[in-house]
């Protein structure tokens, strides 16, 4: 049973991926552990999203192994993946239901763990959602939806949280507010991938980064190599 | 010029028959929304329905040799939904779910020849000009005096029931968890997996209900119209009219939509009875092309 307790939350080995014809992920590694906080950089197209789309079978034909806690998931149907991993998403456009309102949007995925947030404790977090409970989710700004994108998934008490572009678009005031909020769930022990553009959002957060290119992990960095090795990391981050 | 009794009798009876087509658009939207297919098989489960019922009430006892097997009008307002919503969601396991990915033309056509094939089925040991259903309970028969109108019990009591059962549906979809779970299903099915909602299990489902509530309008009309293979058929034509006009969008919409186009059918054949068969399809082209999405319709899915 020892052996369980050092399996890493994630493990992917060589994840190639396919939209239709086109060849989007050419194998691709890594590994997280728990309470880890790791980063995919990279430029646009590289296969960050792509990568995080792949671990929740959301991508058409994919190869390859990931394991959640051990357990491989590539051939999983989506909707076990989530109860497999106690997995929580943020997709990069937020996916707040338009037609569903703030209450309903938060209470809508399911309970993973006993260890989530009741919804009035995220209220608490996010005065602004508990004043527009009501409100349709379309009806919210982008600062808005984000902070219920990840308020809906604390309630589920998802311990792997994969987070996609979280600070895009949004004021520096909110983003501000979100690294305080992902320091806070790193302090409690959750699991975190992000995929960030705003290098600076992620340096502070994160133990390790990847870099992303041509669908390939291209480089790992430290969270304490970065110093060294900003120049190179610059180089795989300019457009 | 008609007298008001006459008009109020009129509106009673398209009443009754638009409680009907809200009952099937109300199945067909659902089923859209959620499955994006349109049912061309509906009419065919209405049927079924009524048959269930038919069958349940004259034929079991027979073709079982079991003296007194059966079941009366009563136990087929529960039974038949049921049986005709698991033999739905058969159809939809086995051969609708594997043309999700394809062309919405595909599942149009197999649900097409899923209703000539049950139409056929029937056709070949019942009549088709009709079998009348010996069921209508007693304690339903006679007619109530409305004031305007002498009006048969039985037709009150299918009004009622199904205004109540197409407002609790909206209720469910609307107003509870359940129905939001439907609804971010609707939405973005994807995403919803992704949370860890089984939404192929809720398709199935829903396709159940859906046509479930076929089966439940052909139980209903079995004791009014008597029971004919090609019931369906003929009202089918006519619902998909009423969803043309109410527009897929809403379930409220389609509710709606049915009673006001039945209240419309009954009130033109007082004023001019030559145009009450088709007065329906007159709306339908011109909200066709005013408003394609229809009254109460909104995005265009897929």
């Amino acid at each position: 049973m020892p052996e369980i307790a050092h399996q890493p939350r994630l493990a992917i080995e060589n994840l190639q991926a396919w939209y239709g014809e086109s060849h989007v992920l050419h194998g691709i590694d890594l590994e997280v552990h728990d309470g880890e906080v790791v980063t995919l950089l990279g430029r646009n197209g590289a296969g960050r999203t792509t990568t995080l789309k792949s671990i929740l079978g959301l991508v058409g034909k994919r190869s390859g192994s990931i394991r959640l806690d051990g357990q491989e998931v590539i051939a999983e149907p989506t909707h076990r993946i989530a109860h497999i991993g106690a997995l929580g998403y943020c997709p990069e456009e937020r996916g707040i239901y338009a037609r569903l309102s703030v209450d309903e949007n938060l209470r809508l995925p399911p309970q993973l763990t006993a260890q989530g947030m009741s919804a009035d404790e995220i209220y608490t977090m996010f005065p602004n959602l508990a004043e527009r409970r009501r409100s349709l989710g379309g009806q919210l700004s982008g600062g808005e939806q984000q902070m219920l994108a990840i308020g809906r998934i604390l309630r589920t008490g998802a311990r792997l949280l994969l987070l996609d572009e979280i600070t895009e678009g949004l004021a520096p005031v909110i983003v501000q507010a979100l690294g305080k909020t992902i320091r806070d769930l790193k302090a409690r022990g959750l699991t975190i991938v992000l995929v960030e553009q705003n290098f600076h959002f992620a340096e502070g957060l994160a133990d390790r980064h990847y870099v992303i290119e041509h669908g390939r992990v291209a480089e790992v960095f430290q969270a304490e190599d970065i110093a060294t090795g900003g120049d190179r990391l610059n180089a795989y981050l300019s457009v | 010029m008609p007298s008001l009794n006459m008009v109020l009798a009129q509106a009673m009876l398209g009443l009754n028959v638009g409680i009907f087509y809200a009952m099937l658009s109300l199945g067909l939207a659902v089923i859209f929304g959620l499955l994006g297919v349109i049912n061309f098989a509906h009419g065919a489960f209405y049927m079924l329905g009524a048959f269930l019922a038919l069958i349940g009430y004259s034929y079991l006892s027979v073709w079982l040799g079991i003296d007194g097997f059966g079941f009366g009008f009563w136990a087929a307002l529960i039974i038949v939904p049921i049986v005709v919503a698991i033999i739905g969601m058969i159809i939809e396991r086995l051969l609708l779910r594997r043309l999700y990915g394809q062309d919405p033309i595909y599942g149009l056509l197999l649900t097409f020849g899923v209703a000539l094939i049950m139409q056929g089925l029937f056709t070949n040991y019942f009549s088709v000009a009709g079998t009348p259903y010996p069921g209508k309970p007693e304690s339903l028969g006679g007619a109530i005096n409305l004031g305007f109108m002498y009006f048969p019990t039985y037709r009150l009591f299918s009004i009622v029931l199904s205004i109540v059962v197409c407002l609790a549906t909206w209720f469910v979809i609307e107003r509870t968890r359940l129905g939001s779970t439907l609804r971010a299903g609707v939405e973005n099915p994807q995403l919803t997996q992704a949370f860890g909602i089984n939404v192929p299990r809720m398709i199935t489902l829903t396709f159940g209900f859906g046509v479930g509530l076929a089966g439940l309008a052909g139980v209903l009309a079995a004791p009014i119209y008597s029971v004919s293979p090609l019931m369906g058929a003929d009202l089918i034509v006519v619902v998909f009219a009423v969803v043309v006009i109410g527009g897929m969008g809403s379930i409220m919409g389609a509710i709606v939509t049915g009673l006001a186009l039945g209240l419309i059918q009954g009130l033109t054949k007082v004023v001019y009875p030559p145009a009450a068969n088709t007065v329906i399809f007159f709306i339908m082209v011109a909200v066709l092309l005013i408003r394609p999405a229809g009254l109460f319709g909104k995005h265009e899915k897929g």
